[in-house]
């Protein structure tokens, strides 16, 4: 009984939210400031040609710095809490789903080489990359040709954390241009190009790993 | 004007992150003098801010640049360089404890110096962050970081209590970015200070929406009455060192957002909740203060303690109109986290020394832990309210600010809220200091437990008779 | 009404509905996808506003790639917490509070 009004509460509440939610979206006027003005107009600058990686990389970059923090930090906690339990014996997929993935993962390899390299000018950059590639480990693993990790060693551990530390290492280099994540307009681009390369394979890594770390054996 | 490139604003953010990455590479366990040191250098930094601020220097730092609204704005006023004094001092002591708390092969020890590193940094970056959308990365590194502490290398009990806390912070950050989303919908920035000329007396409903969005989210993620119930379990659940730093520190983040939001752009919106915001403060203060009484474990009547404690907090809401309501708020987050941060400490050298984790099994403890024992008692004194302690200081300025506008049922709630803590700080002293000990052994705790215990309790009555500075600071704003 | 504001309005659905899937639902895997649901509406509530005009605002975009990257975060510590959960005490839904 007390369930049932629980439930019927938050459903009226959910109900009424959406009804003058959209009530009040549809009498919006449009915004004071129109933020596209200043995006395209310091396009050249920023380094790159696309405006939302314009915006990620160099205007709001620092949102993407904390944001890489958060995901290394997703990863600690993870690998903080499953601990020393041991890895599942990975099983081995049906012969046709091996060659398959044998086969698929040069060609996802080469998809996320192009998806970093174009993201200067057109939709990408290091996370899409970064995913496709992790993807590929996952899809390897899942096969059974990719064995689930164990706590980090070392070289691997440097691998997670080297993106995020180069592009730490970046933007407070960059304090000697003024202030934090301030690229000099000649060298935007490369600069962005470097931190993106460091990012996609951390990316890659952590989001692996993310995966990876977790294949431990039940009732562990 | 500092040179940019020794600028304290940035480094504060920096320097946390660093030694978190580096500790992380160093291996499980491993950092903890990393993190003493970078601790050390992130006080200087934070007091050097705080003189700049009170020398009225505007400090704001344009990252990249490009400045509001097209990039993101960091900026310390005299509320955001007392929090970051705040963070420092309370996280020091803490790291210096913690390394002595966790044994080298301790599982709960495994991740604690990177993800401690993280949530000083994320606290640091939130604090002098002047853009909404950012407040909002900010909010999820402290929370992501929080939930990590509170699950490391736990049994059941604490991965159930992490997993109860991490669904209520992320209803609360979701709720925080709808409300985000449809203020950048409404104005086209998120900026504060954009914002702030453009949030006049007449708003869209949409911002009313948003607001209530925004509001709901940060109280649900600073554990007011009723969103409350995922507080006890994760603080009474975790290990020691953990539990200081999330009473103490983690919950003040959010609220401080509220108050930056509510001094700040949201100014002409957010006092209509005020009266609310009150009434479920004084709920959390006798509700709280209750269930501390009812505990029978020792780590959850403190936790019940900080429900009960954030209640103050809220009081000041309806308040606000005077200067006293803002340095009350700041005096309590101050007092509160010294105060809880050593009697967490405490709690655990009790616990480690006794083997026991209830109320009742640590009678008689004063004969072999004086020093904890008197740091308990110390923090007691500042929770109720006795002179000279900060928690004096600050419930006196709620009293005034309340008495010069006529609401003397706050004047009231005040006196009430210190009686009842009262009883329960009571409660532990009289068993500590008079019953007789049970057939308890006790294991000895290594010194630098107690003692930063001791320092911190210390440093929230102490800090009642030099409370003038504090509230100088504060009235450096620009 | 513009697509645009087709998008916004299904965010809000879509995020009450998560929003009250995480509160009502009991079991833990099904309350991290309503997280990830109230997630998503969050996000087309912030591109659907940016897209009311003609040539879209890049900003939202850009702030909707961070937000997914949080969310996938939060995500991966959720399942990892629950996975840990079910491997010590066998159950998919959180046990009542004891309260002490």
């Amino acid at each position: 009984m007390k369930r049932m009004m629980v439930v019927a509460f938050v459903v009226t509440l959910a109900l009424a939210f959406v009804f003058f939610l959209s009530a009040a979206m549809l009498e919006l006027a449009p915004a004071a400031i129109d933020l596209r003005v200043p995006v395209s107009a310091h396009l050249t600058e920023s380094g790159v040609s696309h405006p939302v990686t314009a915006v990620l990389l160099n205007y709001r970059g620092y949102d993407t710095l904390l944001e890489i923090a958060v995901l290394l930090l997703a990863l600690v906690a993870i690998l903080a809490v499953v601990g020393e339990a041991p890895v599942a014996p990975s099983r081995a997929a049906h012969p046709v789903l091996q060659t398959l993935g044998r086969l698929v993962t040069p060609l996802m390899v080469v998809v996320a080489v192009y998806l970093l390299w174009a993201g200067a000018f057109r939709p990408g950059g290091a996370f899409q990359a970064g995913a496709v590639l992790a993807a590929a480990a996952v899809l390897l693993h899942l096969v059974g040709l990719l064995a689930g990790w164990s706590s980090p060693r070392l070289r691997l551990r440097i691998g997670l954390a080297a993106g995020f530390a180069l592009f730490l290492a970046v933007a407070a280099a960059l304090l000697k241009q003024g202030s934090l994540l301030q690229y000099p307009p000649d060298a935007a681009g490369t600069l962005i190009l470097l931190i993106e390369c460091g990012l996609t394979v951390s990316l890659a890594l952590i989001l692996a790993g993310l995966f990876l770390f977790l294949a431990r054996e039940e009732g562990a | 004007m500092n040179e940019p490139l020794i600028d304290p604003l940035v480094w504060l953010i920096l320097l946390p992150l660093a030694w978190a990455t580096l500790a992380f590479v160093l291996g499980p366990g491993r950092g903890g003098w990393l993190a003493i040191a970078g601790l050390v250098a992130q006080c200087w930094l934070a007091f050097n801010l705080a003189q700049q601020v009170s020398a009225g220097v505007a400090v704001v730092h344009a990252v990249g640049g490009w400045g509001a609204p097209l990039g993101i704005d960091l900026a310390v006023d005299g509320l955001s360089a007392a929090m970051l004094l705040l963070t420092q001092t309370v996280a020091l002591p803490l790291a210096i404890y913690a390394r002595s708390y966790f044994k080298a092969s301790d599982p709960a020890g495994a991740g604690f110096w990177p993800l401690t590193g993280f949530l000083i940094a994320g606290m640091n970056a939130l604090f002098v962050s002047a853009d909404l959308f950012n407040l909002y990365v900010t909010l999820e590194l402290v929370g992501l970081a929080a939930v990590g502490l509170v699950a490391a290398g736990g049994g059941a009990q604490q991965v159930a209590a992490a997993l109860r806390y991490l669904f209520a912070t992320l209803v609360g950050s979701g709720a925080y970015l709808l409300g985000v989303a449809l203020i950048y919908g409404v104005y086209g920035t998120v900026s504060i200070a954009t914002l702030l000329p453009l949030v006049t007396n007449e708003v869209p409903r949409l911002v009313w929406i948003a607001s209530a969005l925004i509001v709901s989210g940060l109280i649900l993620k600073t554990a007011l009455f009723p969103f409350h119930f995922w507080l006890p379990p994760a603080h009474g659940g975790a290990p020691a060192p953990v539990s200081a730093l999330l009473s103490a520190l983690v919950v003040k983040a959010s609220f401080y957002l509220i108050l930056r939001l509510w001094l700040g752009p949201l100014q002409s919106v957010l006092p209509a909740f005020g009266w609310l915001l009150a009434l479920l403060g004084a709920a959390a203060i006798f509700w709280g203060s209750w269930q501390a009484i009812r505990a029978v474990k020792l780590k959850r009547l403190i936790a019940y303690s900080t429900v009960a404690q954030l209640g103050y907090l809220f009081l000041i809401f309806p308040l606000l109109a005077a200067p006293a309501a803002l340095q009350a708020a700041v005096m309590q987050a101050f007092a509160h986290g010294l105060a809880k941060a050593g009697m967490f400490a405490a709690a655990g050298v009790l616990i480690k020394a006794t083997g026991q984790d209830t109320v009742a099994g640590l009678a008689g403890a004063v004969e072999r832990l004086p020093v904890t024992m008197f740091a308990f008692a110390l923090s007691g004194i500042t929770l109720m309210g006795l002179p000279p302690s900060s928690g004096f200081l600050a419930k006196w300025q709620i009293i005034q600010a309340a008495l010069a506008q006529g609401h003397w049922i706050i004047v009231v709630v005040v006196l009430a809220g210190g009686l009842l803590a009262a009883v329960y700080v009571f409660r532990v002293l009289r068993l500590g200091f008079l019953s007789t000990p049970e057939n308890v052994t006790f294991t000895p705790v290594s010194r630098v437990l107690e003692w930063s215990a001791f320092a911190l309790a210390a440093a929230s009555v102490l800090l009642g008779l030099r409370g003038v500075e504090l509230i100088q600071l504060l009235g450096a704003r620009t | 009404m513009t697509t645009g504001f087709v998008f916004a309005i299904t965010g809000g659905a879509l995020f009450a509905l998560g929003a009250a899937g995480i509160v009502l639902i009991g079991d833990l895997m099904r309350r991290i996808l309503a997280f990830n649901l109230m997630g998503s509406g969050a996000f087309l509530v912030l591109v659907g506003l940016a897209q009311r005009y003609d040539v879209a605002d890049p900003v939202p975009h850009a702030m909707v790639l961070t937000g997914i990257v949080v969310a996938v975060a939060a995500t991966a510590l959720a399942l990892a917490l629950v996975r840990k959960l079910h491997a010590l005490t066998g159950e998919i839904e959180l046990p009542d509070d004891a309260d002490e």
